[in-house]
């Protein structure tokens, strides 16, 4: 019998202590985020599609030597270049230019391959996680003219 | 027309108003407190705080179809829904909201509201049973021991009740408590001083009777898909979604009637109805913020819990009141 009872006054004492529980959460700060209208900020580590680097003027890091598009292993980067003169210090030097430089995103697996053979830092992990789209088209990038669009 | 037909119309439509305007609202209400207690903010996206919400929902249940599946007993799978929000509008009958505010007041109001509310669980299990569902035949099979288990407990608190006042009229019920907030019946511990058990033992049966969690079996859909109302689309899912909210005003209404000293205020302040709209209110406050602290119960402890702890408790209670009326 005393048993009985206790059982009862413990559980009941248990059941208090959850909905004083439940109480004090109703009253703190919200945690969530309302997702379409603010999302959370990505972490530093995080691995989105890549992305060119800018320099101080604009232009991409990128000197078009190809290396990321041998490194890939599925074929996901085409870029292509062509040879402009510029002046340095009254000589003319060629350079190559980055004309074109498309990601194939559907194919990409992520593994960085690319970012690792880059030696000029001319490629990154974007942020963007929000890549949601029912057409394939939309996964084909041209990073040069969202670096453009970035700066405009 | 006649002023007495006037008069039920106007109770008709006033109770029908007040049922669905509180069940569609009661879910948003929900929807905000599940939030709130899981540190969300809750529909907030259609009006201010959501409010527009309930339209919105109550809009699209009603252009979807109404899919009656070809095995289905059609009869039974027709009046379950109907049977389901019926009683609940009908309970509002003779449930007093003040000393005036009553569509019709009866001297034996208790038991008509007892009569109806055990119709409630007949409607899950014609529910269960005209789906030809073996998950919402379980549903109806737990619904139906459940109700059982739970009436018994249920109404010998309000036998309790109705021997300390020794009336089964709802107003007379009400006004035997209006002298002050020491009177309320909860707080009655001269004529017994077991009456804050029976509180919570009244409580936790209607908690039980209108399905809410943690007693949820008859829908506990992580093992019935969505017990009795699995094969219920549109409207007819609507009716039992809107009857829940509905039974869990008059729950909350007979708990403030039966122990709170309904429309009796503690300190004057404001007219009698919106003391009775605030008890009621925050008992259903108390009904959201249980649903969202407690895990659903396993039918065994459901049973256990009515037959080994409410219904002896309950029982020592009634014996205790009654020895100390004819005492005393």
């Amino acid at each position: 019998m005393s048993g009985y009872l206790s059982e009862i006054l413990s559980g009941s004492k248990s059941l208090a202590v959850g909905m004083g529980i439940t109480l004090r959460e109703f009253f703190t700060p919200k945690v969530t985020l309302r997702y379409p209208h603010e999302s959370v900020k990505m972490t530093a580590r995080y691995r989105g599609h890549i992305e060119l680097i800018e320099d101080e003027n604009g232009e991409p890091n990128c000197v078009a030597c190809g290396m990321c598009q041998r490194a890939c292993p599925s074929g996901c980067i085409t870029l292509a270049s062509r040879t402009v003169e510029i002046e340095v210090d009254g000589k003319t030097k060629k350079k190559k230019e980055l004309t074109q430089y498309d990601l194939n995103f559907t194919t990409c697996s992520l593994c960085g391959s690319c970012v690792e053979s880059c030696s000029f830092n001319g490629i990154t992990f974007s942020k963007e996680y929000n890549l949601a789209s029912t057409r394939k088209e939309d996964f084909h990038f041209d990073l040069l003219k969202r670096l453009k669009e970035r700066n405009s | 027309m006649s002023l007495t037909l006037i008069n039920v119309l106007f109770a008709v439509v006033a109770a029908i108003g007040f049922a669905a305007l509180n069940a569609a609202y009661l879910v948003w209400c929900e929807r905000k407190g599940a939030g709130f207690f899981q540190r969300r903010p809750g529909p907030t996206e259609n009006g201010p705080w959501g409010l527009l919400q309930p339209p919105v929902d109550g809009i699209k249940l009603m252009t979807k179809q109404l899919i009656i599946p070809g095995g289905v007993d059609k009869a039974f799978f027709m009046v379950a829904p109907v049977l389901a929000m019926f009683p609940a509008i009908m309970s509002f009958v003779t449930i007093p909201f003040s000393e005036n505010i009553v569509a019709h007041n009866m001297d034996i109001g208790v038991l008509m509201i007892f009569a109806f509310a055990s119709m409630g669980s007949m409607s899950l299990l014609l529910a269960g049973w005209g789906s030809r569902n073996k998950y919402s035949l379980m549903s109806s099979v737990r619904a139906v021991s459940q109700s059982i288990a739970y009436e018994i407990p249920m109404l010998i608190t309000v036998i309790t009740v109705v021997m300390i006042t020794g009336s089964m009229d709802l107003k007379v019920i009400v006004e035997d408590q209006t002298a002050g907030f020491w009177q309320w019946n909860v707080f009655a511990l001269l004529k017994s001083p077991l009456m804050p058990v029976s509180f919570l033992i009244f409580f936790i049966c209607s908690l039980a009777e209108t399905n809410r969690a943690p007693f949820d079996l008859g829908e506990a859909e992580s093992e019935l898909v969505a017990g009795f109302h699995t094969e219920y689309s549109s409207m007819g899912f609507g009716l039992f979604f809107m009857g829940e909210y509905a039974n869990i005003v008059i729950g909350a209404c007979l708990t403030t009637i039966l122990f709170l000293g309904g429309w009796g205020c503690p300190f004057g302040l404001l007219p009698g109805v919106w003391w009775f709209l605030l008890k009621v209110y925050l008992l259903i406050f108390t009904f959201i913020w249980i649903r969202w602290t407690f895990p659903r119960t396993t039918i065994y402890g459901l049973l256990n819990l009515s037959w080994k702890i409410l219904i002896p408790i309950s029982l020592f209670n009634l014996l205790l009141t009654a020895g100390l009326l004819k005492v005393f």
